[in-house]
């Protein structure tokens, strides 16, 4: 296995690249994990393809135009699903943080659909909402809302209370204690929220196009599976690698640039 | 003068887990007069946070009235400007921001507010810091901030809790100098807790010494110094000696606190 398939996996982890010098590190590193990778297959005769095969393969499938429209296909669900499930998963998750009687009302259903993973609750999906984008976008909203609305939750209940007594003694009421300190003061929870939502959204969506999809990466790797061809699915697995990486390097810089007051250690 | 503060019979309760309660203040009665600075000092759990708190409207008494002005407090007002231990510095707001902050909740135009923040960050000395995170501040000057956030929305009432508990010794008396100095400038009403002996009779008109388990009034120690307070008072006999008698109020209490003594004490200063 090639290093960048793993990438997504590991992405939600990683830190910041810095430095120049940590940089070249990095890319001796994938240039070394490449060439191993050649090494193997040339050697021990693996049944993998090739470093050259699956560039050549790329290059095909990149001039055909089909990579660029089942990467499209893909990356519309994912960002259709996160869309709507942080758009829910913001308010729900200010409102059980902030009114207990929300939070009493609501908690028992997040923390049991938590415990679902959301790729079980395909088949009834599609058996309730057709075979269309329905179900796959429904399924990948359900893992952004729940991981992003639990995130949100803790963030308002953390928010420091001596902040909220020091609003207060200035004058302010609940709607400005609300604007001006709980929100700015949960937004890093709520973007760490938005980071592993988009983890999930990305490894949700690959395995609803594997199980039921007319198009999208994963169905690509579905039908090339059926032929016994390698290259296209490693094209396919890194396409994911880097474009789940390349997702969460922009949140990663949305999160630096929103919280950069915080105290680092 | 007329009593800006009030306590009158002033408890607090406050409810254990297991059901069980604890009288954090029993019964407290203590009037501070307008422009006075008063400290109030005693061992831990003697409730001297939980009247600061009852003061500021944070905490309701569950006995007693607390008066303020005149008139019974409901909830915090900007009339009341508290200082915190823990700064309490809005950390996404630059210094300024955290100085205006009360000022926008007032109601104040953008240029007024400027104006007003500017002069409060100059008092305290950081002009140079106005635009940066709390984040780059180190402990004093986080505290001058919030001082000046505080005197911003024009208090007349200063509740300070503890405000210099988490400085080194050093930068603790250079605040307590500063702080006075800023107090006879911009005359407020103080209300000062603390657990520092040297600290509260440098600072106060009148030092309020408590008694714990359950917290209750012990003692009030009148303070015959005159401002500015300087090294040479601190250094004085004089400071010695009520320095002292503070010192054995707060840690040899006796079983039975001079409560009588305390209010006779009281009436014969003011």
């Amino acid at each position: 296995m090639s290093d960048s398939a793993e990438a997504p996996a590991t992405s939600a982890t990683a830190r910041p690249w810095g430095g120049r010098r940590q940089l070249l590190l990095n890319v001796v590193a994938i240039c070394g994990g490449i060439a191993l990778w050649g090494a193997a297959v040339s050697f021990r005769r693996v049944g993998l393809p090739s470093p050259e095969q699956v560039a050549a393969r790329a290059i095909e499938l990149i001039r055909s135009g089909q990579l660029f429209a089942d990467l499209l296909a893909s990356l519309g669900r994912v960002l259709a699903g996160f869309a709507l499930g942080v758009t829910l998963a913001i308010p729900v998750g200010f409102l059980m943080g902030w009114y207990p009687i929300a939070r009493g009302l609501i908690e028992p259903f997040v923390q049991f659909f938590r415990m679902i993973p959301p790729l079980a609750v395909i088949p009834l999906a599609i058996v309730t909402m057709g075979i269309g984008e329905t179900p796959k976008v429904f399924v990948i909203f359900l893992a952004v809302f729940l991981s992003s609305v639990i995130a949100t939750f803790q963030g308002v209940i953390g928010v420091d209370k001596t902040l909220i007594n020091a609003a207060r003694v200035l004058g302010a009421k609940d709607a400005t204690i609300f604007r001006r300190v709980i929100i700015p003061a949960s937004t890093p929870f709520i973007l760490v929220g938005m980071r592993i939502g988009l983890g999930s959204a990305w490894a949700t969506v690959v395995a609803a196009e594997l199980i039921a999809a007319q198009s999208g990466l994963g169905f690509r790797m579905q039908q090339a599976e059926l032929y016994y061809d390698l290259a296209t699915i490693f094209v396919s697995l890194i396409t994911i690698g880097i474009l789940g990486l390349a997702m969460d390097r922009l949140l990663l810089a949305l999160e630096t640039r929103l919280t950069q007051w915080q105290e680092r250690m | 003068m007329s009593a800006k503060i009030s306590f009158r019979n002033v408890s607090r309760q406050f409810a254990h887990h297991d059901g069980a309660s604890f009288l954090a203040l029993d019964r407290l009665s203590v009037d501070v007069l307008e422009g006075e600075f008063v400290t109030l000092v005693g061992p831990s759990g003697c409730g001297k946070s939980t009247a600061l708190n009852i003061a500021a409207g944070l905490i309701e008494p569950t006995g007693g009235e607390m008066i303020v002005n005149g008139r019974a407090v409901r909830g915090p007002g900007p009339e009341r400007g508290v200082i915190f231990q823990q700064y309490a510095l809005f950390p996404w707001l630059t210094v300024r921001q955290n100085v205006e902050f009360g000022l926008r909740i007032g109601g104040k135009k953008a240029s007024e507010r400027r104006a007003i923040a500017q002069r409060f960050i100059d008092l305290v000395g950081l002009a140079d810091f106005a635009d940066s995170l709390p984040k780059v501040l180190s402990g004093g000057m986080k505290q001058r901030c919030a001082i000046a956030r505080a005197y911003a929305v024009d208090p007349t009432i200063l509740l300070m809790d503890e405000p210099f508990g988490a400085l080194d010794a050093l930068t603790r008396v250079q605040m307590q100098d500063q702080l006075l100095d800023t107090w006879s400038r911009e005359r407020r009403t103080v209300m000062f807790v603390t657990h520092d002996v040297d600290e509260a009779v440098y600072l106060a008109n009148r030092v309020i010494v408590m008694a714990a388990r359950p917290g209750r009034l012990y003692e009030i120690i009148p303070v015959d110094l005159p401002y500015p307070r300087t090294e040479a008072i601190r250094l004085s006999g004089a400071f010695a000696e009520i320095r002292n008698r503070v010192w054995r109020a707060v840690y040899h209490q006796s079983a039975r606190p001079p409560d009588s003594a305390a209010q006779d004490n009281e009436r014969e200063i003011r």
